[in-house]
């Protein structure tokens, strides 16, 4: 588990406890709960979690294995740019694991990883649905398809 | 929302407007817009029409323009296609000739000779 | 109403989006102002039209003309040819939309389009999903009336079990059965719940369904809710979704403001209301009892069943689940009739199946065809076949649960039985092409990886099973694979189908399973030859020097850091295979590029 080494801002803590209050009536709120604690924050390192768990009042334990089991939740900050090299199947079939080799030499990190300089992070998605388009690409909200391996360094310089 | 007939009547409301995209027209009126339909007043007679057919909430019409067909000296003109593909021109129109032929023609499936190409043509001889 | 003499359709899909779809909607509302005719032309962003190969896609109605690869810079040109002069502009037409002759052909004729049978799909790309209005217009909500305003709930549940509808989510059960458990369930609190986690790689036509018409999954679950006594339903979309979520969610507000969702709908004594949850990425949850117990805010994992969930489901009450393509069916057969859906398909598999095209073929996008068309209609006719002059190899259908479907077979008509029969399986409708490029244990392989990383570990023949039978695959598309190993993974397989909990285990082994019966001798070209026939997995590639490309300049034989090459000066050299370790350095060093892998 990552160690929060510095101290939650007060204004956090506070913003979270009222994400929360907004969906305490809520039937499994947990999930939920989540998403928009981490479109708020970033990511969700133990001392976040740790307010989740008292405002919901459930142990957590519970919260840190929801948020260890579902992909979407990290508990390690990402870059400011996410770059997902889709590994759905048209996109395999079409060659991605080529177009991902060619993304982990550019950035210099492995699939999971964040560049030192904390501008970049890179994760190997799960199918997009772009399959049309394959192989396919994101930063972020942007969406390349059909690129070829050699593309993939113009594609990153657009965003240094 | 209460009734079956709030929903009917939203749907008839909107489902001239979705018709466009059908390609079932029972109606199909072509305007020339070519630089010299514009130049003697094409403009004037589209927008004509789509005030025609919105005011008389008018289905299964497909108005479009058309280029030069050849006779400028006829312009402004437009073309009504039925479904069975009888065409007919209409030449040297004017709003009001043009709100005529929408009534006469689309409304109660009377061609308005006087204003066809054929009718021009054989005064013109 | 205001009436617009031309309508330009413009795509809105993931598909389009992502290759630009909004500059465009932009540029044309810009440019249509600019030329003074935003009163006579309306531009209206759309759902998916399918063809995402050809995207960003844009249509011009009333001429129907289907314009393909529009780029912003396209747009003063259509404005000023199109919409104010009349003239097509034929160049950016889609071009099996001409005739040899020139003539414009209607988009209903195209290949691609002439052999589909839109239900599920039939409003996705034709209305402006934004807009409520539009969907009643194409007779939405008329079901719902219908079945409130006329008919019994059991009259409901009547007609969907004549239709013959079966669930699309991959299993094919009987929907009108599955309703008919959860209205005969007792208890006073119902649910009605919608799988949106369309978590098959490969698949996207839920997705395509949620952005292009997301009134329709409004309309069928609350019909669906009256049909079995639920007040409430969640749609469990997942978080990958974005345009989808955002949709669904402007429908669900647009329903209510109208009043059908909510209380006392039609004034009668039927309330109803829809929620949405997001998913967390987890594959696992696309299974019916993992995804309640994610709604219900835990660890997605599943239970064993029974119960089922139509007994005891969300929050321990009795619930309806069905997937979104399932629920698109639904308000059209309300209203058209189960007879009329039940003409439509096989004996036993009716209706139609919205396939997501993928891989090596040409036209790839979304295609709705009858069940009981075949493989090689869809591939040939509907997909326009192989590009780059290559053979078809294989269709994989069904996602990780699936199989492949040799070339043999490609006359096998597309239905729950026959896939099955073949050792595929329907699947969400994922159906990915494959040609003589892709090796088969590679594919497998690939969907085995899949499978690893999603198991969610409650059970140990999939927890630890697949992962045995990945390494072992791994094993022998590395060069290592000894004899017996594909006996290993065939026994293995058997126990992973048998003792799994849930349907994510006991279909992990179908890949290899399929892939094994139709392809062994590629296996065994691994196991035995060290030998890829595909030549796609790279630890069983030779680096080798073409003779005649060599000129004898011994570089090569110098950098090899394990001297495997050996030759005369001005001589052609050769790779000694034994020795070779494939480090690649002769590949980078020889200045006539007359070495490479093969």
């Amino acid at each position: 588990m990552s160690k929060c080494c510095c101290e939650i801002p007060k204004e956090t803590v506070e913003a979270i406890r009222e994400i929360i209050a907004r969906h305490k009536e809520q039937e499994g709120a947990l999930i939920p709960v989540l998403h928009e604690v981490q479109e708020y924050y970033g990511y969700l390192p133990f001392e976040i979690q740790k307010i989740v768990a008292e405002e919901l009042e459930i142990p957590l334990t519970e919260v840190y294995g929801v948020v260890t089991f579902y992909t979407q939740f990290s508990l390690n900050p990402v870059g400011k740019y996410k770059v997902g090299v889709c590994m759905g199947t048209a996109c395999y079939v079409k060659g991605s694991d080529k177009v991902l080799e060619e993304v982990e030499k550019v950035l210099g990190i492995k699939v999971g990883e964040t560049t030192e300089d904390g501008f970049f992070s890179l994760e190997a998605t799960r199918c997009i649905g772009a399959c049309g388009l394959a192989p396919v690409i994101t930063v972020n909200d942007d969406v390349y398809g059909k690129i070829g391996a050699n593309e993939v360094a113009d594609i990153l310089k657009k965003y240094q | 929302m209460k009734t079956l007939e709030e929903l009917k009547a939203i749907r008839d409301r909107k489902i001239s407007d979705l018709q466009l995209r059908k390609e079932n027209f029972e109606y199909r009126i072509a305007v020339g817009m070519g630089t010299c339909g514009i130049a003697a007043g094409a403009r004037e007679i589209m927008t004509t029409l789509m005030e025609e057919i919105e005011r008389r909430q008018l289905k299964n019409i497909s108005l479009t323009q058309t280029g030069c067909i050849g006779v400028c000296r006829l312009e402004p003109l437009m073309e009504i296609q039925d479904s069975k593909g009888e065409k007919v021109t209409y030449v040297n129109l004017t709003p009001e000739k043009t709100k005529k032929i929408v009534v006469d023609h689309i409304i109660n499936g009377h061609i308005v000779k006087e204003y066809t190409i054929g009718y021009a043509e054989d005064i013109n001889k | 109403m205001e009436f617009y003499r031309s309508h330009v359709l413009v795509c809105g899909g993931t598909g389009c989006t992502s290759s630009g779809s909004n500059k465009i909607v932009e540029a044309f509302k810009e440019e249509i102002k600019k030329q003074g005719l935003d009163k006579e032309v309306k531009v209206i962003k759309t759902g998916c039209f399918g063809l995402c190969a050809l995207g960003p896609i844009v249509i011009v109605y009333p001429e129907g003309s289907f314009y393909s690869l529009v780029t912003p810079e396209d747009v003063p040109e259509l404005v000023s040819e199109h919409l104010v002069k009349g003239r097509i502009v034929t160049r950016l037409l889609y071009h099996e939309t001409l005739d040899e002759d020139e003539a414009i052909k209607s988009l209903y004729e195209v290949d691609f389009y002439k052999k589909q049978h839109r239900i599920a799909l039939h409003n996705c790309g034709v209305i402006n999903p934004e807009d409520i209005e539009e969907y009643i217009a194409m007779d939405g909500y008329q079901a719902l009336a219908k079945a409130l305003l006329e008919m019994t709930p059991e009259q409901v549940i009547d007609e969907i079990q004549k239709s013959g509808l079966r669930g699309r989510g991959g299993g094919g059960f009987p929907t009108g059965l599955k309703w008919k458990f959860t209205y005969n369930a007792e208890g006073e609190q119902k649910y009605v719940a919608c799988n949106a986690d369309e978590g098959d790689p490969g698949a996207f036509m839920d997705r395509s369904i949620l952005e292009g018409d997301p009134h329709a999954l409004v309309e069928a679950m609350t019909i669906a809710g009256y049909a079995v006594g639920a007040n409430k339903g969640f749609v469990y979309v997942r978080a990958e979704y974005p345009i989808a979520v955002k949709r669904l969610q402007i429908a669900i507000e647009q329903a209510k403001e109208y009043g059908l969702l909510g209380n006392h709908i039609f004034d009668t004594d039927f309330s109803f209301d829809l929620e949405i949850r997001l998913g967390a990425g987890a594959f696992v949850c696309g299974e019916e009892t993992a995804l309640i117990t994610s709604i219900e805010g835990n660890r997605g994992e599943p239970r064993p069943r029974p119960p089922f969930p139509a007994v005891k489901g969300l929050f321990g009450k009795p619930t309806l689940l069905n997937n979104v393509e399932t629920y698109a069916n639904v308000p059209q057969i309300i209203l058209k009739g189960a007879d009329w859906f039940a003409s439509i398909g096989t004996e036993k598999s009716k209706g139609t199946k919205v396939f997501a095209l993928g891989g090596k073929i040409h036209n790839t996008g979304l295609v709705e065809v009858p069940m009981g068309t075949t493989l090689r209609e869809v591939v040939y006719e509907i997909g326009g076949g192989i590009p780059n002059g290559k053979k078809f190899k294989a269709a994989q259908t069904g996602g990780p649960s699936g199989g492949c479907i040799p070339k043999e077979l490609i006359d096998t008509p597309i239905d729950f039985d026959s896939l099955i029969s073949i050792g595929s399986m329907m699947g969400s409708g994922g159906l990915i092409v494959m040609d003589e490029d892709n090796c088969m244990v590679d594919i497998a392989k690939f969907f085995l990886e899949f499978t690893v990383d999603e198991s969610c570990g409650k059970c140990s023949p999939c927890r630890i099973g697949t992962k045995r039978m990945l390494e072992l695959l791994n094993k022998i598309t590395e060069g290592r694979g000894e004899d017996g190993d594909i006996e290993k993974l065939e026994q293995l397989a058997e126990t992973i189908q048998s003792a799994s909990l849930c349907g994510l285990g006991q279909t992990a082994p179908n890949p290899v399973l399929s892939t094994l019966r139709y392809f062994r001798d590629e296996y065994e070209a691994h196991v035995y030859e060290k030998r890829c026939p595909a030549g796609a997995c790279k630890s069983l590639l030779k680096v080798v020097i073409d003779e005649e490309a060599c000129r004898g300049c011994t570089i090569c034989a110098k950098q090899c850091p394990v001297n495997a090459i050996q030759g005369e000066r001005k001589q052609a050299h050769v790779i000694d295979q034994d020795k070779c370790i494939k480090c690649g350095v002769c590949i980078e060093k020889c200045p006539f590029h007359a070495i490479a892998k093969r």
